[in-house]
């Protein structure tokens, strides 16, 4: 009788402290560089810093989720914005780092960045444990950023027709303030109503500024958003023409694309008569 | 009937089996599970997120929190203006502390006895003060502050009252802070983790030498590099507040209102530089100067110098505050080392008034005294957090050395020590509120300090309750 009761004791403490480590599933690691990230740290940090929107399980419904516009990420779904691979699949550790380093902007996503490299890597090893795809796909093959052919005034017009043509301004609008005929008709995976990216509120898309960043979200999509990939439409000339256009879009960012485009006298009518001179928005952001 | 089986007899021997099976159950659940803590919940509202983030253990900020802190209370993610708030969103917390505590010292002048002093124990349910904060932004790149703080009669002042222009011209290394607010110390003394009435501040950050055995500290200077000061400040940092600098302009009155001393300006600067050390965590070093002045005798109206007319304070002063603060991470152990430097003017130590003409006392000199600090946490979780703090002052030089009536002050006069032990836990984590279990011992020694007979004067504070904000 005594045996038994050491025997569930013992059976009693283990499960005690076993259950809360087991419910979040197998060891992973991550690879970033030098660093190589443990999902048991990991999983530390996110009880700490990420459970409040992404949830105690990774599918999104933490506590502040009702309140989102923009729904925080299912880590289950393995559905992710900012790749560097073809949509539908897995993105790589790099993508999942960058992402928490950058923050997505025009969400609650924050900037991660004030955190170590080493516990950044460690939150994408835990973000991993939430879906099974983890364990039975590899991620994508990254797609090939080729060299950035030279600005020209060709360049940018040949954009614009694009812009045309591949009915961007449906969705962004005519100017690209995210005002396009469909955009009031947009919802993202979850069924949420989901807002086109206005180029005229900054220079940041959601997944990073640079050129390069511009050019990928055309050939992988946006993963769980209406935008699609255009890998299979457009060729890779014509990806550099549009993103050449699109940052004359933003005119509150001066950038060798804007400043080329003001130069010449087509250029500078078309952004003026775009322009709000000198006016803010009630919420002191500028527009 | 017992459904649960079994007879009397073994169900009085299995009540220790089961209370102790509970307790384990509860102490694993309790130890494992790391779900988050809070601090300024107006904060952890308008962003949802849990109070962790930005905390280690609210209210110590944690890297996360002090870039949030120091990028003007936004995420930076085009969604800090207050429009992208709901219209009721009201950027208001409040946090109290109703508490037990026991609070004993070893010599106070008392009528009863022979040597004039007396061990003076006290103890029983109290509550703190009372802190209303409001903050957050107003529009993008600007920030707020306003703190109504009361003591536990209800008598309130301001805390804290400014406005800052963040990320001017879009750059991080500008930005630019008015009013009254905390000097950048790293180790912060407004988010403190503890709350007797010995370590609810940092003894290194007001100091002041005793003048002679038996003589207080000057009561026409105070000062506390822990107070929150009046003036601007500019604060600079990385884009991910690795690298942090600032220079504050302060005015001359430790955070008085109303000009009450004089028109003297003080200054304030801090640098400090973080860096990553392996899978250990992010380490930062750094540095602060405080070089201030303090006016010794002021114009005055009938009556004399008791009548002194505020702000016409002058024969200024000068003293300084220096020190070098590392911040150490071994992963869920973490210290905090600190040394401090400290002198003030001779005159400001003897309560002198610098008139023309006028001279120091025989034996007056300008008292210089070495702080250190050693705080160190063990951070379980984020719901539990122990807490460990030695402080230590030493004179190096005392403010009075002898003039052939009075003895000088022996070398060890005024020397400090202080030991504090709590912690903290945190039952709930949420991004709506705040609540800790507090408990901590505190003790200080300050060496031939007490009022009569002027030997060594031991403080201790025993401190639990329920720590709060909302």
């Amino acid at each position: 009788m005594r045996r038994l009761q050491i025997t569930k004791i013992v059976l009693i403490l283990a499960i005690a402290f076993a259950l809360p480590f087991a419910a979040y599933g197998q060891q992973m690691e991550s690879h970033e560089g030098k660093w190589t990230g443990h999902s048991e740290a990991g999983r530390q940090l996110y009880y700490r810093y990420c459970w409040g929107c992404h949830g105690a399980r990774g599918n999104g419904d933490g506590e502040n989720a009702p309140y989102l516009n923009i729904l925080p990420r299912n880590f289950v779904v393995a559905s992710f914005k900012c790749r560097s691979t073809p949509t539908g699949t897995l993105p790589l550790d790099q993508d999942l780092f960058s992402t928490l380093g950058r923050g997505i902007n025009f969400t609650n996503m924050p900037s991660w960045a004030a955190l170590t490299d080493q516990q950044r890597a460690d939150l994408v090893a835990f973000i991993k444990t939430f879906s099974p795809r983890w364990k039975t796909e590899k991620p994508g093959d990254p797609i090939q950023i080729p060299a950035e052919p030279a600005l020209t005034v060709a360049s940018i017009k040949h954009g614009g027709e694009l812009f045309q043509k591949l009915e961007c301004w449906k969705c962004h609008g005519q100017e690209g303030r995210g005002d396009g005929p469909s955009a009031s008709t947009l919802t993202d995976s979850n069924d949420q109503p989901i807002r086109p990216y206005n180029f005229t509120s900054d220079n940041r898309s959601k997944c990073g500024k640079t050129n390069q960043d511009v050019y990928k979200i055309f050939m992988t999509g946006l993963d769980g958003t209406p935008m699609p990939s255009f890998a299979d439409v457009i060729k890779p000339e014509d990806a550099w023409d549009l993103v050449h256009f699109l940052r004359t879009l933003q005119y509150n960012n001066k950038s060798p694309e804007l400043t080329l485009w003001l130069s010449t006298k087509e250029g500078a009518e078309i952004v003026n008569a775009k322009k709000v001179q000198n006016t803010y928005t009630g919420s002191g952001v500028k527009p | 009937m017992d459904v649960r089986g079994g007879s009397g007899v073994n169900r009085i021997a299995s009540r220790p089996v089961k209370t102790l099976l509970y307790v384990a159950a509860v102490l694993g659940i309790f130890l494992s599970t790391c779900s988050p803590a809070s601090a300024l919940p107006a904060f952890a509202r308008k962003y949802g997120m849990p109070c962790s983030s930005c905390h280690e253990a609210w209210p110590k900020l944690s890297p996360f929190g002090q870039q949030f802190k120091d990028n003007g209370y936004q995420m930076g993610n085009d969604r800090d203006a207050p429009i992208f708030q709901s219209p009721a969103y009201w950027p208001v917390t409040f946090r109290i502390t109703p508490q037990w505590h026991r609070d004993s010292t070893n010599k106070v002048a008392v009528d009863q006895t022979a040597t004039g002093e007396a061990q003076v124990t006290k103890h029983g349910f109290d509550w703190s003060g009372l802190d209303f904060h409001t903050g957050g932004t107003l529009a993008k790149d600007f920030s707020f502050y306003v703190l109504p703080s009361s003591d536990n009669t209800g008598a309130f002042h301001f805390e804290s009252v400014w406005a800052r222009l963040d990320n001017i011209a879009g750059s991080s290394w500008l930005n630019i802070k008015l009013g009254k607010f905390e000097l950048d110390n790293l180790l912060s003394e407004k988010r403190i983790l503890t709350l007797t009435s010995i370590s609810g501040v940092y003894t290194n950050y007001h100091f002041q030498p005793l003048y002679q055995k038996g003589v207080p500290e000057n009561p026409n200077f105070v000062f506390g590099i822990g107070n929150n000061q009046v003036g601007v400040e500019w604060l600079g940092h990385s884009k991910d507040d690795r690298t942090r600098i600032s220079a504050s302009l302060l005015s001359s009155n430790d955070g008085s209102p109303s000009l009450p001393t004089s028109r003297g300006y003080d200054g304030f600067f801090a640098a400090s530089r973080a860096f990553q050390l392996g899978s250990l965590g992010l380490q930062r070093v750094g540095g602060f100067a405080y070089l201030g002045e303090a006016p010794t005798y002021f114009q005055y109206t009938s009556g004399g110098p008791s009548n002194p007319i505020a702000g016409t304070g002058i024969g200024n002063k000068g003293y300084q505050r220096y020190g070098l603060i590392g911040m150490w991470y071994i992963k869920k152990f973490d210290i905090t080392t600190i040394y401090f430097h400290g002198t003030d003017s001779a005159w400001l130590a003897s309560n002198t008034a610098a008139v023309p003409g006028a001279t120091l006392p025989v034996g007056a000199h300008s008292p210089s005294w070495n702080g250190g600090l050693f705080e160190s946490h063990y951070n379980l979780n984020p719901q539990l957090i122990f807490i460990n703090r030695y402080e230590l002052v030493r004179m190096s030089q005392q403010a009075f050395t002898g003039d052939g009536v009075t003895a000088a002050n022996p070398s060890n006069l005024g020397n400090t020590d202080v030991l504090t032990f709590g912690m903290r836990y945190y039952p709930f984590i949420s991004s709506r509120a705040g609540f800790a279990y507090h408990a901590e011992y505190a003790i200080i020694r300050q060496r031939g300090a007490s009022p009569v007979t002027a030997t060594d004067l031991t403080s201790s504070s025993l401190l639990f309750g329920f720590d709060f904000a909302f």
